[in-house]
């Protein structure tokens, strides 16, 4: 059994019928092709998966494909191309603040979200907002510089 | 030539970095081909058992079901395979196979595969498949698994001990004897597990009008895998093409042979379908390999001022029902029992390890193979004796470790050393953290009732092996490796090299290194990996080797490129070759840095008008170079390590407050990838000091088989990690590099654990188990107070 599936991804309307069970995730991996929305645990708990649904960020493993019917959904790949993260994506670029890059997408969209929602976070803030975002390989502390220099660039920004 | 290094030495951006930012990653879980299809495995619910009945009909007329094998059917396809090396004299393991036949060796073991249009489908179908199994008792404990009577952990075993070695220099029970103190104690380490991000993932996808098998496999040894595939399912080798594109995290994990991939490949040869197997987190915690469980119990003599005299170690280390291929799970070990003092200078040892079976997951090579169990083991020891004597821990390090003209030298355990800088290391350590102004403050929070430990941890790293690793032994794992360089038409530059990538930064120090040859900028330089055809077969990425031994190997490429490139100006120019140099992309006067020729139009020349050079003219712009290391059997490097924590004696918690790493691996390609790497691999190693344990019961059982229940390192709880480096290139290769992957994870535990024994000795309490958890921190504080 399928069910008829509208919503908006990335500024495209997007119609396609699923499955009920069909999570979000796997909706945007396997049958729209944005495979930048990674999978590392499907329990909600690695944030790899990460999406912005509507604006807030949603684990992309958690969420039925069906119940994002009528919103708008953003992937990492709407977001680098909208240029939204262009100064994030820089620092992280500069600091060498990926390795493997399976959780990145994930680190972006966290990060982003950090910064639209709280001003000024100081380094433990920033370490506890990552706190749902699983890395193996960089131990973590080269993505918390390359938010903290974005928040600061961000701040001389709109000084100047 | 190029005569300056302009490259080598500079923090480069990683290129292949910009890809994974705007999510265009590519790695083997995103990958579908035309009529794939996706695999499910059904697997044993107990530890060990045998098989009664097992009925797969009704799952093979289940919903988008295309196939269903058992052992009946995968296994006759494969040759079985059996764990071994030559030196590993008398070990044992029995014979294994793609599915299991009759009986079962773990809880989680594959005994059935159903290939389906979807995952989801191929796993519904799993449900409908009946198994039976005579539950057999399984293998759990350590030292009971030897006693006579114990069940056995596989048909075909004699007992449950797989291998069995002694290392021991005649003056040790003297050393003993005489020694006016001896610290002893018995050290636990919990089993863990390498929980990549991504998790394992293959399509294999045979084509039979041509023969050609080709496997898209999320691996960081792609040519091993292709002679793996070629000889057990009894293909010629260069009809096996192995693709390695982005690989979200490996650490070792990835290079083993698990019954999955060899389901999907034996799937396709049977299907004529492109077969995929991506694990999802709850098989990863039942199939991936498990890591260093160990049990040691170790001795240190001193004579009466605290030199060390010597160590008496028994490490017992369980592995699972059989082991790891091809590498074999003694090697953890076997490096455990040869590195215990190795920073030392230390006369006399004997080292005892027994590898043992049990009904548990496969346990084999994670990153840092052995280094964690023998630093933290010495390091504890050391601390120990320093508080028996009542010696500074800085201090007797100091007194102790081996001094820095006493190179070569040669450990009692074997182990050859270069040249390593302990002395140099331990002092810019005591500088980089104020070590009097951190015990300063140490004391005074203690009389606030704050209780911080310092903990200080000396190492030696296993860089750059030659084929004393794995050759020798008759495994085919190559310990050389090789690259192709050529300068295309248009005068940039191609490196085609056998070692990975896994976001280590493997592509862009390669470029940084071809660079410098051609004189060129890194940024001209691509770099290519991870492809069996495309790319000369090596040994990939394991035991830190990339940099040294690949890095050698792009080095040597890229000279033989340069002659030829000054051969071919030379011929154009009428002039002697050996005038000529490689700068800023052009061909110049050695001597007076004057342009000649530019690298375009070399390339336009040696490519399209060929027979505008002289007669005899060699127009070749495509240079191989294979390179194996010789010399050294190893490129050891060392440092050390120091953890600030603070533990809070009511709750059992600890918090870590900073870490510092000084880190000797020769010459330096990248100090921003450098870092990165020592980064990563510290929390890696402070991962099991202190939350990583796979906890089984006595059935054998994984009881905490998922990322919500095992933990994991996450940001809030990770320290920032300052980092120093000495400089000492080995004298082996002209590059002189050494490896560094593995320096953190090695004693980043180690000095966690002294710190926490640090802050918890006005208690009189001391751990000597791994993951220091909260309640065994309570325990450990009852016993001191009881
Ligand atoms: S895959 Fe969704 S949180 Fe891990
Ligand atoms: S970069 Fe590999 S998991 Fe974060």
């Amino acid at each position: 059994m399928t069910l008829p599936l509208h919503l908006t991804v990335n500024g495209q309307s997007v119609a396609e019928h699923v499955e009920p069970r069909t999570s979000l995730a796997d909706f945007l991996r396997d049958r729209l092709r944005l495979t930048g929305t990674h999978l590392g645990c499907e329990m909600g708990v690695c944030g790899a998966c990460l999406v912005l649904l509507d604006g807030k960020p949603v684990h992309g493993c958690l969420v039925l494909a069906v119940q994002a019917a009528g919103s708008e959904v953003q992937t990492i790949e709407g977001l680098a191309e909208s240029g939204a993260l262009a100064d994030l994506q820089r620092a992280f670029h500069e600091r060498n603040a990926l390795q493997c890059g399976y959780c990145t997408p994930g680190m972006l969209i966290t990060a982003h979200s950090l910064l639209e929602t709280t001003p000024a976070p100081d380094r433990g803030e920033i370490r506890t907002a990552l706190s749902g975002n699983f890395c193996r390989c960089t131990g973590y502390e080269s993505i918390v510089d390359a938010i903290a220099v974005t928040i600061e660039r961000r701040a001389e920004g709109a000084g100047a | 030539m190029s005569d300056r290094p302009a490259h080598i030495g500079q923090p480069h951006l990683r290129h292949n970095a910009l890809r994974h930012l705007a999510g265009r990653g590519a790695y083997v879980s995103d990958l579908q081909l035309p009529r794939m299809l996706h695999a499910a495995f059904l697997r044993s619910p107990m530890a060990h058992g045998l098989i009664t009945a097992l009925d797969v009909e009704e799952a093979r007329t289940a919903p988008g079901v295309v196939a269903v094998f058992t052992a009946a059917e995968l296994n006759a396809r494969c040759k079985s395979w059996t764990s071994g090396l030559g030196h590993f004299a008398g070990m044992v393991s029995v014979p294994q196979n793609i599915l299991a036949e009759r009986e079962v060796l773990w809880a989680g073991h594959p005994v059935a595969m159903v290939v389906a249009r979807s995952r989801a489908e191929a796993e519904d179908a799993c449900e409908r498949i009946l198994l039976d199994l005579d539950e057999l008792e399984p293998v759990s404990g350590v030292d009971e698994v030897l006693l006579p009577g114990a069940p056995l952990a596989a048909d075909g075993l004699e007992s449950n001990l797989c291998f069995r070695t002694e290392l021991k220099t005649e003056g040790v029970a003297q050393a003993f004897a005489r020694a006016a103190h001896v610290v002893e104690g018995d050290y636990a380490f919990g089993r863990h597990t390498p929980v990549t991000l991504e998790p394992r993932a293959v399509v294999a996808d045979y084509t039979p009008s041509s023969g050609q098998l080709t496997v898209h496999h999320g691996t960081q040894t792609p040519y091993q895998f292709q002679d793996i595939y070629a000889r057990q399912f009894g293909l010629p080798d260069h009809k096996v093409r192995v693709i390695a594109p982005d690989v979200g995290g490996s650490f070792g994990m990835k290079l083993h042979l698990y019954n999955e991939e060899m389901a999907a490949v034996a799937a396709t040869l049977i299907l004529h379908r492109p077969v995929r197997f991506v694990a999802d987190r709850l098989e990863s915690f039942v199939s991936d390999i498990h890591a260093r469980e160990h049990h040691v119990r170790a001795r240190m003599a001193l004579d009466a001022d605290g030199t060390i005299l010597a160590m008496d170690v028994e490490d017992r280390t369980p592995i699972g029902a059989f082991s790891a291929y091809p590498r074999t799970s003694v090697v953890e070990g076997n490096q455990s029992i040869r590195l215990m003092g190795a920073p030392y200078r230390m006369p006399d040892y004997r080292g005892e390890l027994k590898v043992l079976f049990q009904n548990k997951v496969q346990a084999s090579q994670y990153r840092a193979v052995g280094h964690p169990i023998a630093c933290q083991v010495t390091e504890a020891l050391v601390d120990q004796a320093a508080a028996l004597l009542n010696i500074d821990p800085w201090e007797i390090r100091a007194r102790n470790v081996v001094p820095d003209d006493a190179y070569p030298c040669t450990s009692p355990t074997g182990y050859q050393f270069e040249k390593l800088s302990h002395e140099k290391s331990l002092r810019l350590l005591r500088e980089m953290i104020d070590y009097d102004g951190l015990r300063r403050d140490q004391a005074e929070l203690r009389n606030a009732g704050i209780h911080r430990g310092i903990g200080l941890a000396t190492f030696v790293e296993i860089t750059n092996p030659g084929a004393a690793f794995y050759g020798v032994g008759g495994a085919r794992i190559s310990a050389q490796d090789g690259a192709v360089v050529r300068l295309t038409p248009g005068g940039e530059v191609h490196c085609a090299i056998s070692v990975t990538e896994q976001g280590q930064g493997t592509e862009t120090i390669m470029a940084q290194i071809v660079a410098d040859q051609l004189g060129v900028n890194p940024d001209q330089v691509k770099v290519t990996t991870g492809d069996t055809d495309t790319t000369p077969s090596g040994g990939a990425a394991w035991a830190c080797r990339g940099a040294g031994i690949g890095g050698e190997t792009a080095l040597r490429a890229g000279r033989k490129l340069a002659r030829r490139i000054a051969e071919i100006a030379g011929a154009v120019l009428q002039a002697d070759p050996d005038t000529l140099a490689l700068r800023d992309g052009a061909v110049v006067d050695a001597a007076t840095g004057v342009e000649r020729l530019t690298l375009a139009e070399v390339g336009r020349i040696a490519t399209y008008r060929p027979e505008t050079l002289p007669a005899g003219t060699d127009n070749s712009l495509s240079v191989a170079q294979h390179f194996a290391p010789t010399g050294y059997p190893f490129g050891f490097t060392n440092g050390v390590q120091a953890a600030l924590v603070e533990v809070d004696v009511e709750t059992g918690m600890v918090r870590l407050l900073k870490h510092w790493v000084v880190e000797d691996c020769g010459r330096i390609i990248n100090p921003l990838l450098v870092d990165e790497q020592i980064r990563g691999g510290v929390v890696q190693g402070l991962g099991p000091a202190l939350f990583e344990e796979c906890l089984y019961d006595e059935n054998g059982q994984l009881q905490n088989g998922s990322l919500a229940d095992y933990l994991v390192p996450m940001a809030c709880e990770m320290p920032d990690i300052i980092i120093g480096h000495v400089e000492t290139p080995t004298e082996d290769t002209i590059l002189g590099a050494k490896g560094v992957g593995e320096a953190g994870t090695a004693a980043a535990g180690a000095a966690v654990m002294n710190a926490v024994n640090d802050a918890l000795s006005p208690f009189g309490a001391r751990l000597m188990q791994t993951p220091m958890t909260p309640a065994r921190i309570l325990a450990a504080l009852c016993v001191g107070q009881g």
